[in-house]
């Protein structure tokens, strides 16, 4: 036996880089490769991309971390290369028992097999032996809730019970490590609630639990210790209150980052230029204005849409305003200075930030962060109450109570 | 004092042999994957097993015409059909070993990309529907024997020893493709242009003796051959091929197997990046 004081997990010098082509893309086939081989004389050339960069901490047998970031930070990175999907370039991981991980539910199910044979395949592919599987069948079936077509294909599941049998599997995982990615975030209400509570459940049992999310707010409810990544580095590492104070800190830094367009995502066919408010500060109940201007592109043919997210400090998505929604193209031959205008959204006080996406069949742009303003404190409401008038609810909305 | 079930990762290095215990101990996943493929690939055709059986018989069926038929080459006084069928069966299982393992890595991408076990379970597992394909065709080719009278001799009891080389020989091409194949789609296209000339390049559907002899030695250093001869040789009772070729495919099964073992492993923890 193993003293239960050894650490679950202790990473040290982590570091995973890639390896992009020359030319921006990695070659896809051989003969793209002999091509950029002869190009270059011999020497292979490539720019190198570190997704991860010296991360070292130690995670305490029990705990349940959070793992969070912007996109690109290298959340994701972390979470694969602890569960081996992919292997470091630098460094040193120790895990002190099995990883088990929940990256997506419904890894493996084949559309073809019957729901018991997919628990079986599934199982296996999660790690499970057959025994555990044999002796947990029961508990999965229960658990699922569809006893009755575990004989039926699962193409003919409807969307519902597709997720539920998949996530009954994943979550009689009995590994000692568990790692989930983002998992929470699809299902709908009632499964959520469900893999929140599976999930709480695991960490109160000993074991431990990794979390990444966007959604700070399932990371506050969830963990007891979090990190912070940015940009492949670690920036953070201790309570969630802290981790989340270091979380809002980070946007100005980010933001400036992402102002260049060569660091942004997406493939650079068209590219914003500049993405405005006209003003910082916006009251609650106002329109929302948002100007953007793109020049244009000869590298892109056809129409592309623009889809803006509002999001909250937490990094919850509030609002997604997609151009296609509203029936409005953009024709790249031309410089467009496109404005959104959001009505009706009467936002809470606080801090919020913009992200701008430029589609079209993938994504030519994103900038995250584009934008920041903060809405005043003041209510949209005639009344003024006490604070528990408002403290729940993410948006405030245009009410009024009927009396009869 | 030391846990077994410590995992201690590290970057990889340059020669990586397969860790066979955590292979053993995740068999699981090779076990279920072949379930997977069998049993999708038998609901999914409308034949079924008909297919199975249809597949060899028809391919026979027309070498036997065009090489039997058409251009009368030998097949050492053994029926065309049969002669051509058991060809056909050793070659169905080098090819299918081949090509399975070699497309099985990008066939199962969206378990690479996210769940992590040791990644050569993933072609191995793609061998059993092969297998089971020879099956069903190998006792179809039995029932032909019987039907034409044709008694196998001792040399039978060394049949499967040539199956096993044969597919060691093809797993071992088809690991090695399959590392590339992650890497370069195109190797996919090439790949089944390549094993279609060598099919023809081998003496499938006729023998050995009706090549002119100024092209003889291209045909002997063509490792099908060697396979080819050994199994007639085994099942029909045809000549026996020369010593020196039955030592080479010997040497040449775990040789190509343990090669491409090695070319598999050195790429494989980098599949995830990217398939």
């Amino acid at each position: 036996m193993t003293s239960t004081a050894d650490p679950a997990i202790v990473v040290s010098g982590l570091g995973k880089t890639y390896r992009l082509g020359a030319f921006g893309e990695r070659p896809s086939t051989s003969v793209q490769a002999a091509i950029q081989w002869l190009r270059s004389t011999g020497k292979m050339k490539y720019t190198l991309f570190d997704a991860l960069d010296d991360v070292s901490f130690e995670i305490p047998r029990g705990e349940a971390v959070g793992i969070v970031g912007r996109n690109g930070a290298g959340k994701s990175t972390l979470l694969k290369l602890l569960t081996r999907v992919t292997a470091p370039t630098r460094g040193r991981i120790e895990l002190n028992g099995r990883v088990g991980s929940l990256l997506e539910v419904g890894t493996g199910f084949h559309p073809e097999l019957t729901g018991k044979e997919n628990i079986f395949l599934n199982g296996a592919i999660l790690g499970m032996t057959r025994k555990e599987i044999l002796r947990r069948y029961d508990e999965i079936v229960e658990f699922s809730g569809i006893e009755k077509f575990l004989a039926t294909p699962v193409k003919r599941y409807s969307s519902g019970m597709y997720v539920r049998l998949a996530f009954s599997v994943a979550a009689h995982l009995d590994t000692e490590i568990l790692a989930i990615d983002e998992v929470l975030a699809v299902g709908d209400a009632e499964f959520q609630r469900r893999s929140i509570a599976k999930m709480r459940e695991a960490a109160t049992g000993g074991r431990t639990v990794l979390y990444v999310s966007h959604q700070l707010q399932t990371v506050q409810a969830l963990c007891t210790s979090a990190m912070l990544l940015d940009r492949g580095h670690l920036v953070y590492s201790g309570t969630v209150d802290g981790t989340l104070e270091a979380y809002r800190d980070s946007f100005e830094s980010f933001a400036l980052a992402q102002s260049d367009p060569k660091s942004r995502p997406g493939n650079g066919k068209v590219r914003l230029e500049s993405v405005s408010m006209s003003d910082e500060f916006v009251k609650s109940g106002d329109d929302i204005v948002i100007d953007f201007t793109v020049p244009r592109s000869k590298k892109l043919i056809g129409t592309y849409f623009v889809s803006a997210h509002i999001n909250n400090d937490q990094g919850a998505v509030i609002a997604q305003c997609d151009s296609r929604l509203v029936g409005k193209w953009f024709d790249p031959s031309e410089p467009q200075s496109g404005r959104l205008v959001v009505r009706d959204l009467w936002l809470k006080p606080g801090q919020y930030t913009v992200d701008v996406y430029v589609c079209q069949a993938g994504v030519l742009d994103a900038w995250e962060g584009a934008w920041r303003f903060e809405v005043l404190p003041d209510l949209p409401y005639p009344e003024f109450s006490e604070s528990s008038s408002t403290e729940k609810g993410l948006v405030f909305v245009n009410f009024d109570y009927e009396g009869r | 004092m030391d846990n077994p079930d410590r995992i201690v990762i590290t970057p990889p290095g340059r020669l990586n042999l397969p860790p066979w215990r955590e292979i053993w101990r995740a068999r699981e996943v090779a076990i279920r994957l072949a379930q997977r493929d069998i049993i999708v690939r038998y609901r999914q055709t409308i034949f079924g097993i008909a297919w199975v059986v249809l597949q060899p018989l028809a391919g026979a069926g027309i070498f036997t015409i065009v090489f039997g038929v058409i251009a009368d080459l030998s097949t050492e006084g053994v029926p065309t059909f049969v002669f051509t069928l058991a060809g056909m069966l050793a070659w169905n299982l080098f090819n299918g070993a081949l090509g399975r393992s070699s497309s099985s890595m990008v066939s199962n991408q969206s378990l690479v990309q996210k769940v992590f076990f040791p990644r050569l379970l993933v072609p191995i597992s793609s061998l059993a529907s092969i297998v089971l394909d020879f099956l069903v065709g190998f006792s179809l080719l039995v029932v032909l024997m019987i039907i034409f009278g044709i008694a196998p001799g001792w040399q039978i009891l060394l049949l499967p020893v040539w199956i096993v080389l044969t597919m060691l020989l093809g797993v071992g091409f088809g690991l090695a493709a399959a590392a590339y194949l992650v890497k370069y789609r195109d190797v996919g296209y090439v790949l089944p242009w390549f094993m279609q000339l060598l099919m023809y390049a081998s003496p499938l559907a006729y023998a050995l003796s009706a090549v002119p002899q100024n092209l003889r030695w291209l045909f002997e250093i063509n490792p099908v051959t060697w396979f080819l001869e050994a199994f007639r040789w085994s099942t029909l009772g045809t000549a026996m091929p020369p010593v020196w070729q039955l030592v080479a495919i010997a040497v040449a099964g775990p040789l190509v197997f343990f090669l491409g073992t090695l070319v598999f492993q050195k790429n494989e923890r980098e599949f995830a990046d990217y398939i």
